[in-house]
C-alpha cells in the first residue's frame, strides 16, 4: 500500500482537471466555428479572427488596454521596488506596512472601484484612461510587489555589504550589484502587475468614459448584447496573452538565484 | 615583528539593540595590529569576533571608541572609503559576475585604466592559481575553488588589511587543512596584515602570529600562540584552548601550593589563598602508586595513535587527563592506581 | 555610516503607502461618509443633506403609504443569498479542492510541478472570460443542455440563470484559491502520522479524519477565507450566469451606480459587505488564537 495514495482522489481530481479546462477548450473551439450561432458547429474557419483585426471599436480598446496596462504596470512596479527594498530589511511595524500594501488583495474589488468612482467625480476627475491608471496602479501593487519581495529574500544579503567594502557607495552597489540580481524580480513583478490590469474588468467598468473603452469592457457589453464567435475570438487572444505573460513570468521567477 | 600598528582600535564598545532589549556586544576592546602581522580573533560564538570585524570593515558603527588604519581615524567612514577588504564567510561573490568580473569589482570601482585592471586580475588570480577559472561564474565553482577567487577579489585593490570572516568554515577538513597553508603563504606573498576570525583554536594557533582570546566581548588575552597555550592568564583562556586539568589549590607563604589532598608543591607565585592550577596533559608524569602529588585510578586508555590518553579518576573525585607520547608508554591496566606527579616548571597559576 | 537607515525607509515606503493611503483609504473614508448622506435630486449626492443612518434602514424597513414603517425583506434576501451562496462555493471548493491537493502531495516532484501549474493557470486568465465560457456550455442550445434534456425525465431543464448556474460558475473562478493552500500542507506533511495511526489501528478512512483533517484545519480555514471573500463580492459571475432573479450584494451595489443612481444607497451596501467581510476575517483570526492556544 503506498501510505500517499487516497482512494478516489485520483478519480476526483481528474475530473476537477476536466470542469477546469473544458470551459477553456469549449470556448477557443468555437472561435474557430464558421458558423453564425456561436454554438452550433459548422466548419472550422478563421473568419472571426480576421473580423475582429478589423474591428474599429476592438482596435480602440486593445489599444486603450495596452496603454492602460503598460502605464499603471510600469507606475507600479516603480512604487512597488522601492517598498520592496525598504521591507526586505526587519524594522518594528513591516508586517503592518505589508498588510497595508497587500490591502488590494482582500478588499473586495467592487467596493474599492465604486468608492473610487465616488472620489474622482467628487473631485472632478475626468473618468477615462488617466482615471483607469491611477485605479489600476493601486491595485497592480501587490502583483509587483510579491514577486520582487520574493527575490529580495532569497538574496543574500552580504551582497550589498561585499559591494561596499569594494569600494562602490550606495548608489553603485545598488547599480552594480543589486539590481541586474533583482532584474528578474522587477520583470516577473511587472509582467503580473501588467496582466492583471489586462485582464481587469470591474474597475474599468466603473471608470472607463466614453470612447476610452478597455477589452474586457467591449466583451461584457457584446456579451450583454448577443453571443457571437467573435466574442469567442477576443476571449481567445485575451487567453493566451494572459497564459504566455503568466508562464514569461513564472520563469523568470524562477531565474538563476 | 612591527615598526608600528596598522589597524589601531582603542576603547572601543558596541551594543545591538535599544534600552533595555539592548546586548552589549563589545566592552572596551583595545587593540593595536602591527604591519604584516598574522593576527587572530579567537572566541566562542557570540563573543563579539565578528562583530570587531565588521567594525574595522565599516559595516557597523562603534557607539563609542576610535578605530584608525594607517593612523587615518576611519570611526565614521563607509566601508567603500576604507583601504580594507574582506573575505566572507559566505564569499558573497557576485552570481551574475564572472569570475575576472568579481575579481576586477573593486578595481573598477577606483576607476582603474581598463588595461591595468586586466594585468591586476591577472595577477591575483595567479596569486591563488585560478586563472584558467576566469571566465567562469561563481556557481561553476567548487567551495574550494569560490573560497580562492574571494581571496582574489579582496587582495586585488591591494587593501592595507585583509578582513578573513572565519573563511575556512565552509570547508570539508582535508581542504581546510590545504587552505590554512595556502593563506600562510599567501600573505607572506602579498605582504598585508592579515585580520583572521575563528572559532577553531587548533585554525588560530596554527596560522598566527598573535592570537587575541576573546569572550563576552572583551579581550582576555593577546600573545603568540606559544603563550597562549603555555601561558594562558585566565581560566576561560586555558580552558578554550587545547585539553587542559584545573585543579584547585591553596596558596600558602614561601612559594607553597598546597592541593586537595595535603600534598605540596614548590612553585614561584605571588597569590593568596585559593588558587587555580593548570596544567596540560602531556605535562604531568605518570608515577607509581603513592608517589607524585596526586593519587588516581586509570578509567579508560584512548590509543591516539602517536599518543595515549589516559583518562584518571582522583581520589577525591574529579577526572584528571594524562596524554603520554606512544614511546615511552608504558600499558596501565584499567583499574589500577597510579601517581600523577606535576613538574613545576609546567604548572600555571590562575587567579580565577 | 552617517545616513539614517529609519528615514531612508521611510522615503523608499512614500511612494507606495501615498498611493494606496489616496487611492483606497481615502475613497473607502468618502464611502463611509457618503452612505451616510442622500441621494441628490438628478442622481449622484446631496452634500448639504444631514448625515443619517436612513441609507442603513432602507435596507431593512420602508415606508408604507400611510408613514408607518413595514419590513421590507428584498434586500435581506439579496444578503441571505449572498452569504449562502458563498458559503455553497466555499464547500463545494472544500469538498474537491481537498482531494485534489491531497492527491497532488502523493505524486512525484516533476508532476507535482505540472499540476500546480494546470492548476494556476486557469487563475491568471480573464474572470470574465471563464464565465463567458461557462455561459456558452449552459446555454439552451448549448451541447450540455442538450446532453441533459435528451436525458431528462421530467422534460426541459434550464441549466443557465439559477443559483445553481451561478455556484458553478464561483467555484470554477476560485477553486485554486481552495487548492493551493491545501496542498502546502500536505505538501509539508509528516507522513510519517499517518502509518502511526494506522499501526494503531485507525484504517484508511478513519486515519483521514482523526489525523489528516484535524492537521489541515489551517490550510482549510485558509482557504475557505481566500474563497469566502471575494464570493461575497462578485459581479461577474451573477451578472453572466444568475440573470436577472438570482442577484447578489455585488450587483445591486452595481445597480445603485447605474439605472438606479442612488449612490449613498450604494455605499451603505457597499459598507454592509465590508463589514461582512471584517466579520469573518475577525471570527477566522479569533478561531485561529483560541487553537493556537
Amino acid at each position: 500500500m503506498n501510505i500517499r495514495r487516497f482512494p478516489m482522489t485520483r478519480g476526483i481530481s481528474l475530473l476537477v482537471l476536466t470542469y477546469l479546462y473544458v470551459p477553456v477548450v469549449v470556448l477557443v473551439g468555437y472561435s474557430f466555428n464558421a458558423n453564425r450561432t456561436a454554438t452550433v458547429w459548422s466548419h472550422v474557419s478563421l473568419d472571426w479572427y480576421g473580423r475582429i483585426l478589423v474591428n474599429p471599436s476592438i482596435q480602440a480598446a486593445a489599444k486603450n488596454s495596452l496603454v492602460l496596462a503598460l502605464c499603471a504596470a510600469t507606475a507600479a512596479t516603480a512604487i512597488a521596488l522601492l517598498a520592496a527594498l525598504a521591507t526586505s530589511q526587519a524594522f518594528p511595524r513591516r508586517r503592518a506596512v505589508e498588510a497595508v500594501l497587500n490591502m488590494p488583495l482582500i478588499l473586495p474589488e467592487i467596493v474599492v472601484a465604486v468608492a473610487t468612482l465616488m472620489l474622482f467625480v467628487a473631485l472632478g476627475v475626468q473618468l477615462g484612461l488617466g482615471a483607469m491608471i491611477l485605479a489600476h496602479t493601486a491595485f497592480c501593487i501587490p502583483f509587483a510587489y510579491l514577486p520582487i519581495r520574493a527575490r529580495l529574500e532569497g538574496m543574500n544579503q552580504s551582497y550589498g555589504e561585499a559591494a561596499q567594502d569594494l569600494y562602490a557607495n550606495r548608489f553603485r552597489s545598488f547599480r552594480r550589484v543589486t539590481l541586474p540580481l533583482l532584474w528578474p524580480g522587477i520583470m516577473a513583478g511587472f509582467t503580473l502587475a501588467f496582466v492583471t490590469s489586462l485582464d481587469d474588468f470591474l474597475t474599468s467598468f466603473f471608470l472607463s468614459g466614453p470612447g476610452t473603452t478597455t477589452l474586457p469592457v467591449y466583451i461584457f457589453s457584446s456579451i450583454k448584447a448577443g453571443i457571437t464567435p467573435e466574442i469567442n475570438a477576443i476571449s481567445t487572444v485575451m487567453l493566451v496573452i494572459s497564459v504566455l505573460l503568466v508562464s514569461l513570468s513564472f520563469i523568470l521567477g524562477r531565474l538563476r538565484r | 615583528m612591527t615598526d608600528s600598528s596598522v589597524v589601531s582600535i582603542t576603547a572601543v564598545s558596541k551594543s545591538f539593540g535599544r534600552g533595555t532589549a539592548a546586548i552589549r556586544v563589545l566592552e572596551d576592546v583595545s587593540v593595536e595590529i602591527g604591519r604584516r602581522e598574522f593576527f587572530t580573533l579567537l572566541g566562542p560564538s557570540g563573543c563579539g569576533k565578528t562583530t570587531l570585524l565588521r567594525l574595522i570593515a565599516g559595516f557597523e558603527t562603534a557607539d563609542q571608541g576610535r578605530i584608525a588604519i594607517e593612523g587615518q581615524d576611519v570611526t565614521q567612514t563607509p566601508p567603500y572609503h576604507r583601504p580594507v577588504n574582506t573575505v566572507f564567510q559566505s564569499y558573497a561573490l557576485f552570481p551574475h559576475l564572472t569570475v575576472e568580473q568579481n575579481v576586477g569589482f573593486a578595481l573598477e570601482e577606483q576607476r582603474l585604466p581598463a588595461d591595468k585592471i586586466r594585468t591586476r586580475v591577472g595577477e591575483a588570480l595567479e596569486m591563488v592559481r585560478m586563472q584558467s577559472f576566469a571566465r567562469r561564474r561563481p556557481a561553476e565553482l567548487s567551495g574550494g575553488q569560490q573560497q580562492r577567487v574571494a581571496l582574489a577579489r579582496a587582495l586585488a585593490p591591494r587593501p592595507k588589511v585583509l578582513l578573513l570572516d572565519e573563511p575556512l568554515s565552509a570547508l570539508d577538513l582535508k581542504l581546510r587543512k590545504e587552505m590554512q597553508i595556502e593563506l600562510k603563504l599567501l600573505q607572506a606573498e602579498a605582504g598585508i596584515t592579515f585580520l583572521f576570525v575563528t572559532h577553531d583554536q587548533e585554525e588560530a594557533l596554527t596560522l598566527s602570529d598573535r592570537v587575541a582570546v576573546m569572550q563576552g566581548g572583551r579581550i582576555l588575552q593577546i600573545g603568540a600562540p606559544h603563550d597562549i597555550y603555555e601561558a594562558p592568564t585566565h581560566r576561560f583562556v586555558a580552558d578554550f584552548i587545547g585539553d587542559i586539568n584545573l585543579i584547585e589549590a591553596e596558596a600558602l607563604p614561601g612559594n607553597t601550593l598546597q592541593l586537595a589532598g595535603g600534598a605540596t608543591l614548590s612553585v614561584p607565585h605571588d597569590a593568596r589563598g585559593k588558587v587555580t592550577l593548570a596544567i596540560r596533559p602531556e605535562r604531568a608524569r605518570i608515577a607509581a602508586a603513592g608517589a607524585g602529588h596526586l593519587q588516581a585510578r586509570v578509567v579508560h586508555t584512548a590509543y591516539l595513535g602517536t599518543a595515549l590518553l589516559h583518562k584518571l579518576a582522583l581520589a577525591d573525585g574529579g577526572t584528571f587527563l594524562l596524554r603520554q607520547s606512544n614511546l615511552d608508554a608504558s600499558p596501565l591496566a584499567m583499574g589500577s592506581s597510579v601517581g600523577v606527579s606535576l613538574p613545576a616548571e609546567n604548572l600555571r597559576v590562575l587567579v580565577q | 555610516m552617517t545616513d539614517r537607515p529609519a528615514l531612508r525607509r521611510l522615503g523608499l515606503l512614500t511612494p507606495a503607502l501615498a498611493t494606496i493611503a489616496v487611492l483606497i483609504g481615502v475613497p473607502l473614508a468618502l464611502m463611509f461618509w457618503i452612505s451616510l448622506l442622500q441621494k441628490g435630486d438628478s442622481g449622484g449626492v446631496d452634500w448639504a443633506s444631514a448625515p443619517s443612518l436612513g441609507n442603513y434602514i432602507r435596507l431593512v424597513w420602508e415606508e408604507d403609504f400611510d408613514g408607518t414603517m413595514i419590513v421590507n425583506t428584498s434586500y435581506l434576501i439579496i444578503l441571505l443569498r449572498s452569504v449562502l451562496q458563498a458559503a455553497v462555493t466555499t464547500g463545494l471548493c472544500l469538498l474537491f479542492g481537498l482531494p485534489v491537493a491531497l492527491w497532488m502531495a502523493g505524486l512525484s516532484r516533476g508532476q507535482r510541478e505540472i499540476m500546480l501549474l494546470l492548476i494556476t493557470i486557469p487563475f491568471w486568465t480573464n474572470l470574465l472570460v471563464r464565465n463567458y465560457a461557462w455561459l456558452i456550455i449552459l446555454r439552451e442550445d448549448g451541447w450540455l443542455s442538450q446532453l441533459v434534456n435528451s436525458l431528462s425525465p421530467v422534460g426541459p431543464v434550464q441549466l443557465l440563470y439559477n443559483d445553481l448556474a451561478v455556484a458553478i460558475g464561483l467555484t470554477y473562478s476560485f477553486l485554486p484559491f481552495m487548492i493551493l493552500p491545501l496542498y502546502t500542507v500536505f505538501e509539508k506533511f509528516d507522513w510519517r502520522l499517518l502509518e502511526a495511526a494506522h499501526d494503531l489501528g485507525a484504517p484508511r478512512r478513519r486515519a483521514l479524519r482523526r489525523v489528516v483533517i484535524p492537521i489541515a484545519m489551517p490550510g482549510i480555514a485558509a482557504g475557505s477565507l481566500l474563497v469566502f471573500i471575494p464570493c461575497l463580492g462578485a459581479f461577474v459571475t451573477p451578472a453572466l450566469l444568475g440573470g436577472g432573479k438570482t442577484l447578489m450584494l455585488g450587483n445591486v451595489i452595481q445597480m445603485q451606480f447605474a439605472a438606479s443612481r442612488n449612490w449613498p444607497f450604494g455605499a451603505a451596501l457597499s459598507v454592509v459587505l465590508l463589514a461582512l467581510m471584517l466579520v469573518v476575517m475577525v471570527a477566522m483570526a479569533i478561531w485561529r488564537n483560541r487553537r493556537v492556544k
